[in-house]
């Protein structure tokens, strides 16, 4: 029979969720069973060790070829070091411990150090730093939350075990769970669609064109963990919840406005704001003032869409708003596992979330001077360390440009497409599987990742490689100041 | 490593040395009897004061709350900025500095032992990690427990030993040191936005009332054996009228006094120290709470002194926060943290034309001045809510001289310099009493019994201030206190020089001190608090605790509970 073991609670490395209730059944250094994660989860698992890149490569001659550790990690410190304004950008998707060395060789530097919410949540993080925000943690929604709101985020897809950990399908003290009852309307659509289908075949009609946003759906007369969705399209969460409205692209700022005055108590002169019709808003704005906790969770569909951080500001305002009426609070869905980590290592040390420029000796933080996609889209960086992120495959065109143009190097588990462009590439281990570590959940609560299989030979951690490049940049100072 | 302080004018009340001159020997980071002559370094403190390094009982220098303050303010650092040198890492300021900025700035005045005292318990993570960043001081943190459910249903049943237990459990999960207690029964209210009036409202669904937590939680602490007080924020902070809650907090744990020794701490004072109805008539309810403290022996506090700047407000009184953030129009944070407490964040601007904010600068200084016995009242600015720590020196001048208050009397609010008391007191601090309002009598509160005096067997803990009270009549130069202050001639740390003329010469690592209750009845404690924790936290039970080996320099401090 086989050695198994079973490990728990494991912390999932993967989302903002940050799920620790994981259960997982190892056997020889793999796992074959993961219990209680999301598909997301579980894949991470159960894949993490193909396609692992085993040892160091440097460009030599315009190819890619295996190197020594003193080599690549050498040829890394000598890149940052002849740089005059090198970037370091990542760490979305690594341990504190990792960030805080990072900051250290950022400063030692004299670089600019960015994490990933420069492309997702930095608006947010502008928003809070000028009108601040009504906040808590998850269990708070859980135990006394009657009204759900997510707003341009689709957690069904991105955030999975959200809404059954932390929001509607949950128990908590004052409130029960309403999993039966999206139950019994899943069914009911199901059975209804089912119906359809046959009078469709029996009778000879020219079925409807009629579509179902043409005659508007009621609001809920239940207020007991009612989930609303603000979305651009119906996603799966939108059908997972009590009501959806569908918002015009780009114009959630008017909606959030319009929803700010129904609050006050002010009338709108207009029939619709944003396509939504006002009779449905006035309906919401009520459910916000009567609910006795009520919170809205946004993503990108805010951040991103025209306004960014000017539609956050309304989002933050609105809910300030209505505390005058009833509690009322807000969060971002933070998406990688350990981004807002990056943030809270940062600040502490640094006294800035993101975007922290070392070269004047001290940290400065202006964001869209200091902020990594506007140091590559200006051409201004002349070398970069990428860790624990993919800019290649995200970054606008030009930047990528400027970022592959220039020395690059590269740390992280995968081959990936970033990887494939840099100059020295340092294989890594998956923290929370790997190594352990410390990260944040997307509320700011700490938890602690397990270290639960042995990693490839020869890869190390993202810790470790940080510090060899640390010590071999002081090393050189200390010979050629 | 052998050292000398050589020829210094030493204070140090906790063994009665009031400006003796005399030579302090060090060797193995511990005060000693004597040194070899030879063998140690020496430092020539004539002409200067030798006190042991400063200790701050009240202080926001790290966890989820001050973190967000940081985030908060990029508009407060831009203009306060650290450079990297040789040996001190980068940062910045200014009401809410990074962490590196914060022990090198505690540092040079020459503290040694700041306690960060609201720590949610379970972002307790956070709050040693950042202890750890946190350079050139040890540390303690107090955890928020006066709204925690288990005490709250704990007390409702009138369950105290198993109370105890609890709390025993989360001082050791937590890496805590001593029972803080903030708004009690506000926080859990503030979870549906409401909040309490009066230490004997009901808080549902607990049915018990801030007076039973307050209770409560004394008992619990004596049961423990715990060194340090429950360390209270009362309800009603920055309400005028708010000196009548004080004197009932104070009042309802009075016959809980077995001798002299107090059972409860009342911090940053001055805030819940207003008369008055509303902010046209508040006035300065310090005398009544001096006189309650000059009779009774049952009760320490700390001031909260205001200096007027440009600051942060942050506290786990959430409710308290909302409505500053209602008087200000500032931007607000607001964290709530489930099972256990919340946090609020608002900027916050004192003025001296202001007659609320002068009132309340008068009314810090009347507390201490008005309170006979230096033992009973400590310098805190609630750092950073009514100032920077960084301004400790400037206090200590107000203190230290009547001239240096009639100075800034003199330029404050009309109405509230006729209202002030501070004129009709003639009262000066002299060097031994501002060793015990910044060390001796913290660390004497705090019971740790090896740091705030120069006796053989301490840390070797020094501060070195180049200040002569033979020479100069420092009451009549506040500035040269002020600048002694501001910049120690020499901080020593566990016996190493890690200042120099107020530049960090050094850098180490600070322990920090927790709480190892050592009890009989772990495991219940243990097998209920499973069967809980699914119900009432979103993380697992393994995943709560802090081990030991996280802190980078742990130390635990014992005691045995009467359970």
């Amino acid at each position: 029979m086989k050695h198994l073991t079973t490990i728990g609670p494991v912390t999932c490395p993967v989302c903002g969720c940050l799920c620790d209730d994981l259960e997982l059944i190892i056997e020889d250094n793999t796992v074959i069973q993961v219990k209680n994660a999301c598909a997301v989860g579980e894949a991470k698992f159960l894949d993490c060790q193909q396609n692992r890149p085993r040892t160091p490569l440097i460009r030599k001659n315009g190819e890619l070829v295996e190197a020594s550790w003193d080599e690549a990690i050498q040829r890394s410190a000598e890149m940052l070091l002849s740089a005059r304004y090198p970037l370091l950008y990542g760490w979305s998707s690594t341990s504190c411990e990792a960030v805080r060395k990072g900051i250290e060789l950022a400063e030692e530097v004299g670089g600019v150090i960015d994490n990933t919410s420069t492309v997702c949540h930095g608006p947010s993080i502008l928003s809070i730093q000028d009108v601040g925000i009504s906040s808590c943690t998850l269990g708070q929604i859980r135990h006394r939350a009657d009204l759900v709101v997510y707003w341009g985020c689709d957690p069904w897809s991105a955030h999975p075990r959200h809404i059954e950990r932390y929001t509607a399908f949950t128990d908590g003290r004052y409130r029960e769970s309403s999993w039966r009852r999206y139950a019994k309307r899943y069914y009911a659509r199901q059975l209804l669609k089912r119906v359809q289908r046959v009078s469709n075949i029996t009778s000879k009609t020219v079925p409807s064109t009629e579509t179902t946003t043409d005659h508007l759906p009621s609001f809920p007369k239940v207020r007991d963990r009612l989930m609303v969705v603000v979305d651009v399209r119906r996603t799966r969460t939108a059908d997972a919840a009590d009501y959806f409205l569908q918002v015009k692209p780009n114009s959630d700022y008017e909606l959030l406005q319009a929803l700010r005055m129904l609050i006050r108590q002010e009338v709108l002169d207009v029939d619709e704001v944003s396509g939504i019709p006002v009779e449905q808003l006035e309906e919401l704005a009520d459910a916000m003032i009567e609910c006795e906790l009520g919170i809205i969770f946004f993503g990108v569909g805010l951040t991103m869409s025209s306004g960014k951080n000017r539609n956050v500001d309304a989002a933050i305002s609105l809910v300030r708003d209505l505390n005058k009426w009833t509690k009322f609070l807000i969060m971002p869905m933070r998406g990688h596992f350990n981004v807002t980590g990056a943030n809270v290592v940062s600040t502490w040390q640094t006294g800035y979330p993101f975007a922290v420029d070392f070269s004047k000796g001290y940290p400065v933080y202006n964001p869209g001077e200091t902020s990594a996609v506007d140091i590559l889209s200006r051409g201004e960086s002349d070398a970069s360390l990428v860790i624990a992120s993919d800019p290649v495959s995200n970054f606008p065109r030009e930047a990528v440009k400027n970022l592959v143009g220039n020395p690059l190097i590269v740390i992280d588990p995968l081959e990936t497409p970033t990887s494939l462009m840099a100059d020295v590439v340092l294989p890594s281990t998956f923290v929370g599987i790997e190594t352990e570590g410390t990260a944040y959940r997307m509320d700011h609560v700490p938890l602690p990742l397990k270290k639960v299989l042995e990693p490839p030979d020869g890869v190390v951690s993202d810790e470790d490689v940080l510090h060899r490049i640390l010590d071999h940049v002081r090393g050189l100072r200390k010979e050629a100041p | 490593m052998n050292l000398i302080v050589r020829n210094g004018l030493v204070y140090d009340p906790l063994n009665s040395i009031d400006g003796e001159r005399m030579d302090i020997a060090i060797s193995g980071g511990k005060i000693v009897e004597k040194v070899p002559e030879g063998s140690a370094e020496v430092i020539d403190a004539s002409g200067m004061v030798v006190m042991p390094g400063g200790v701050d009982i009240h202080s926001h220098i790290a966890g989820s709350e001050v973190n967000t303050g940081r985030l908060l303010r990029p508009e407060d650092h831009v203009n306060d900025v650290e450079f990297k040198t040789a040996v001190t890492r980068s940062g910045v300021g200014y009401s809410v500095p990074s962490t590196f900025t914060t022990g090198y700035r505690y540092s040079r005045m020459g503290y040694t032992t700041v306690i960060t005292p609201a720590m949610p318990p379970l972002e307790a993570r956070h709050t040693h990690e950042e202890l750890n960043d946190t350079p050139m001081i040890d540390k303690a943190c107090f955890p928020l427990l006066g709204d925690w459910w288990f005490v709250l249903e704990h007390l409702r049943d009138g369950e105290l030993k198993e109370c105890a237990s609890h709390v025993a459990w989360m001082l050791r999960a937590t890496k805590g040191y001593a029972i803080k207690i903030v708004n009690p029964g506000g926080p859990e209210m503030w979870g549906f936005g409401r909040n309490v009036k009066s230490i004997y409202d009901q808080i549902p669904p607990f049915n018990i009332t801030p007076r039973d937590i307050v209770r409560g939680l004394c008992k619990v602490n004596r049961i423990l054996n715990l060194p340090h007080t429950i360390h209270v924020h009362t309800n009603n902070l920055g309400k005028p009228g708010n000196y009548s809650t004080t004197i009932d907090t104070l009042r309802c744990v009075r016959n809980l006094a077995r001798d002299d020794r107090p059972v409860i701490h009342i911090t940053h004072c001055q805030f819940s120290a207003f008369t008055g109805s509303d902010w046209m008539n508040m006035g300065s309810g310090a005398d009544r709470i001096a006189k309650y403290i000059n009779h009774h022996t049952h009760a320490t506090i700390d001031m909260g002194q205001v200096v007027f700047a440009d600051t942060t407000t942050m506290t786990a009184d959430g409710p308290f926060q909302y409505g500053l953030y209602g008087l200000t129009g500032n931007k607000w944070v607001n964290h709530d943290v489930e099972t256990e407490t919340g946090a609020g964040i608002v900027p916050f601007r004192y003025r001296r034309t202001s007659y609320v904010h002068a009132m309340q600068w008068s009314i810090g200084l009347e507390l201490a001045l008005l309170i006979e016995d230096p033992w009973k009242v400590y310098l805190t600015t609630d750092h950073p809510n009514a100032a920077p720590f960084t301004t400790y020196p400037r206090i200590i001048a107000w203190l230290m001289s009547r001239e240096a208050r009639e100075k800034m009397i003199r330029r404050i609010n009309r109405k509230a310099r006729r209202k002030s008391l501070l004129r009709s007191i003639d009262r000066e601090y002299g060097l031994y009493d501002v060793a015990i309002a910044t060390r001796a009598g913290q660390v004497k509160a705090l019971g740790l019994k090896q740091k705030g005096h120069l006796g053989v067997g301490a840390d070797a803990d020094v501060a070195i201030y180049r200040l002569d009270p033979r020479e100069t009549d420092l009451s009549k130069n506040p500035e040269l206190v002020r600048k002694a202050f501001e910049e120690a001639a020499y901080t020593i740390k566990d016996g190493v020089v890690v200042v120099k003329d107020g530049k960090v010469v050094k850098p180490v690592s600070g322990r920090t001190y927790w709480m190892d209750v050592e009890t009989t009845s772990d495991f219940k404690a243990t097998s209920e608090l499973k069967q809980k924790f699914k119900d009432y936290w979103t993380v697992e039970y393994e995943n709560y605790p802090i081990p030991e080996d996280y802190l980078l320099r742990s130390q635990r401090v014992m005691t045995k509970a009467g359970i």
